[in-house]
């Protein structure tokens, strides 16, 4: 057998770090279809696969290869798909049911340029609004948006764990920039990589009597082979999966159940990073923007400007509202770096509610890096 | 002997059209489903085929050879 | 005496009634699925079964007290091809429409028998769109009208059993509701079959066929699959004229290819 986790330290692409971060979290389903700038991933993954015991299956389609990952998720496995925005559409029915039904699953969305067919390997943020609400109904959904090629290895075990700890579906926002790039890559020794494992209902427990759904403190998972006599729907169901599609109190019952699990737990699942610490202006940004937003700050502090700090969303979603809220008591303006027309900068203007002033910062050219230099300017507007 | 749970039956009546026998016939009562559910008129020419049984959508007509008693 | 039917006991508690309407030959299917399992005495907890949507995606779901997956809209066999590739040991078994395993999820059928995934697809051909109120189906007959083609449908059926033998499964059948122990012999064999097995069952749609179409009720639905149908062997003799309209039931493929899970377990040994 070849080895879960390749301890050392290496020059490596960002999806294959993403491919070996998933290994590590313990993956043992791929079922993917080949897209560009995402491609790697499966390939490595092709490879890997079968070294540690595992199954990699190349579907005909995305939406062929999410269900294939739902159902090999319900018999145990730790599950996952790559793509890119084309796929992802394609997906997002199927993404609906994996919320639904509360099975564990990660999804790596390396974006590219779009809408349609667009740029296939050059980066955009196009799809983060996508990631949120491109499935039909009222659901939340998870999603990490790595900076790094090491990053893609180490969010994708976060997106495991989380996957694992919520039963449910989480996204790995990365972009064609992150997932091309090439650096250095550690990969930890094995103790030092924490890895969430499922709950399971008691060995023996009384069929019909698992309450294996909607519980705000996430139901063990009735997972198939096991005797439990799991019914799985996405329709409308309640605690025991039982489908209910005629009562608006059941779907009302359903729908707050499943979104609560994640609301009510955002606090815990919310990552952010700042330095924010007695600064007036704020640069927010995520995923690839971080890496500019992060040289602009090195520029601004040769020149001796200090009033300015970063404030980086690892979880764009669930949207990290109350800190932005904090931070908008304290700073004078927020300026928020992303590679698209602005698709969190409205969540930002809502969280700031008047509070500082929000300013949208694009690259000049969508689909490239902000060059480190117009961010200080914009500063120094802000700033004079 | 044919048993038949009439608050299953949906009225159908494909156990009465395919019974080689003529042994079934609708009844005129109403079941809980509000249909009628069908009635064994002609037991003794029962030939055990189990057509009834094999064809009922709804699970609702068994049909076993009678147990001798003692 | 009360007697007790001998396959309620595969059956989820509270799941009785069946779902689908008087006379649905669905039912049937379900009773041929389920006595399969038993003459075999096989363990109903050995299976996943998996539907999409659609009235036939109730057949198994919730009504079969098992591992039930019930899926999207034209997905099963994608999502069971995830169950079965993760869990080898498992039968798995996919019972739903013409509608989502022909149109909608046709994709996924024609790869699924290419790639010879053992699993057993059984197909509820009842060449309309019930659940939805009587739409044209690919299945639907040439000429009929239904509540989208007010004027006749233009469109030819699909012949699924050719298809799927085209994509390459191992085994190939087809049956009417009228012919349910011919129906439960082929379940059977299909369950203990290696790789890829493709029923196709004509059942009846008294509601939103029979009644909408003029054929008539259930009855003369299934008196219709009798008259209408031959024997494959039958079949042989007759030339094409002879066999318009006509059904043929019976076995169409049974033949020995490698079965893909077995195939990536091969793949897998190279490394242990």
């Amino acid at each position: 057998m070849g080895k879960e986790i390749l301890t050392g330290v290496y020059f490596m692409q960002g999806d294959i770090a993403c491919a070996e971060g998933a290994l590590a979290a313990g993956c043992k389903f791929f079922g993917g279809y080949p897209i560009t700038p995402a491609s790697e991933i499966a390939e490595r993954m092709a490879e890997r696969l079968p070294q540690v015991g595992g199954v990699y299956i190349q579907m005909e389609d995305e939406l062929a290869s999410i269900a294939a990952v739902v159902g090999s998720s319900w018999t145990g496995a730790k599950s996952m798909t790559a793509t890119s925005g084309p796929g992802i559409s394609l997906m997002q029915e199927n993404i609906g049911y994996a919320v639904a039904t509360e099975t564990p699953c990660v999804l790596i969305n390396v974006q590219r340029g779009g809408p349609s067919t667009g740029i296939p390997s050059i980066h955009l943020q196009g799809d983060i609004i996508q990631a949120r609400r491109g499935s039909h109904g009222e659901y939340k959904i998870i999603a990490l948006a790595p900076a790094s090629a090491q990053e893609m290895f180490d969010f994708t075990i976060d997106a495991f764990n989380l996957a694992e700890k919520y039963r449910t579906a989480v996204f790995v926002l990365a972009d064609a920039f992150v997932g091309h790039t090439r650096e250095e890559v550690i990969i930890p020794e094995p103790e030092e990589i924490y890895r969430v494992q499922r709950k399971l209902p008691e060995a023996g427990s009384s069929e019909g009597k698992i309450r294996g759904f909607l519980d705000e403190d996430i139901a063990p998972m009735p997972i198939f082979g096991h005797g439990f006599k799991t019914h799985v729907t996405g329709s409308c169901h309640n605690d025991f999966g039982q489908r209910n599609v005629i009562d608006a109190e059941a779907l009302d019952y359903y729908i707050k159940r499943l979104n609560n699990k994640i609301s009510k737990r955002a606090h815990e699942i919310i990552s952010v990073s700042q330095d924010m610490d007695g600064k007036e202006v704020a640069l927010i940004s995520y995923g690839s923007c971080y890496r500019a937003a992060r040289e602009a700050l090195n520029i601004l502090e040769d020149e001796g400007m200090r009033q300015v700090g970063s404030f980086r969303l690892i979880t764009v979603w669930p949207f990290p509202r109350v800190q932005i809220q904090e931070l908008a008591r304290k700073v004078k303006s927020i300026i928020v770096l992303e590679n698209n027309l602005g698709q969190i900068t409205p969540y930002v203007e809502a969280a700031a509610g008047g509070q500082a002033e929000v300013i949208f910062l694009p690259p000049r050219v969508l689909g490239t890096l902000h060059d480190p230099h117009a961010i200080v300017d914009k500063v120094k507007e802000v700033i004079p | 002997m044919i048993e038949i749970d009439e608050d299953l039956c949906k009225g159908c009546e494909i156990c009465v059209a395919f019974c080689a026998k003529d042994v079934l016939e609708m009844s005129d009562k109403f079941n809980k489903k509000g249909v009628h559910p069908p009635l064994v008129v002609r037991e003794e020419d029962c030939n055990l085929c189990g057509n009834c049984m094999l064809y009922c959508p709804d699970l609702a007509i068994v049909v076993a050879e009678e147990e001798e008693s003692g | 005496m009360k007697l007790v039917h001998p396959l309620m006991k595969y059956v989820r508690p509270g799941a009785i009634s069946t779902a689908t309407c008087a006379g649905c030959g669905d039912g049937i299917m379900a009773q041929a699925v389920l006595r399969a399992i038993d003459e075999l005495e096989l363990n109903i907890d050995d299976f996943v079964f998996v539907s999409g949507i659609g009235c036939a995606g109730w057949i198994p779901s919730p009504f079969f007290n098992a591992d039930t997956l019930h899926t999207t809209h034209g997905r099963p066999i994608a999502f069971a091809s995830g169950v079965k590739l993760a869990r080898p040991d498992r039968k798995v078994v996919v019972i739903s429409g013409d509608g989502d395993l022909a149109a909608i999820g046709g994709n996924h059928l024609i790869h699924a028998a290419r790639r010879n995934i053992g699993m057993t697809v059984i197909c509820a051909n009842n060449g309309i769109y019930g659940m939805t109120g009587g739409q044209v189906a690919p299945t639907t007959p040439l000429g009929l009208k239904t509540t989208t083609t007010p004027y006749g449908n233009v469109e030819r059926a699909f012949d699924l059993c050719a298809l799927v033998e085209a994509a390459g499964a191992s085994y190939v059948a087809r049956w009417t509701t009228y012919h349910a122990r011919g129906l439960t012999r082929s379940v059977k064999k299909a369950l203990t079959k290696r790789g890829f097995s493709f029923i196709e069952v004509l059942s009846q749609c008294p509601v939103q066929y029979g009644r909408r179409t003029g054929v008539g009720n259930a009855v003369a639905m299934m008196k219709g699959y009798k008259e209408n149908s031959l024997s494959v062997k039958k079949a042989a003799s007759l030339n094409e004229e002879e066999l318009k309209n006509k059904i043929i039931v019976g076995e169409l493929v049974d033949k020995d290819s490698p079965e893909l899970t077995e195939e990536i377990e091969k793949v897998r040994r190279i490394h242990e």
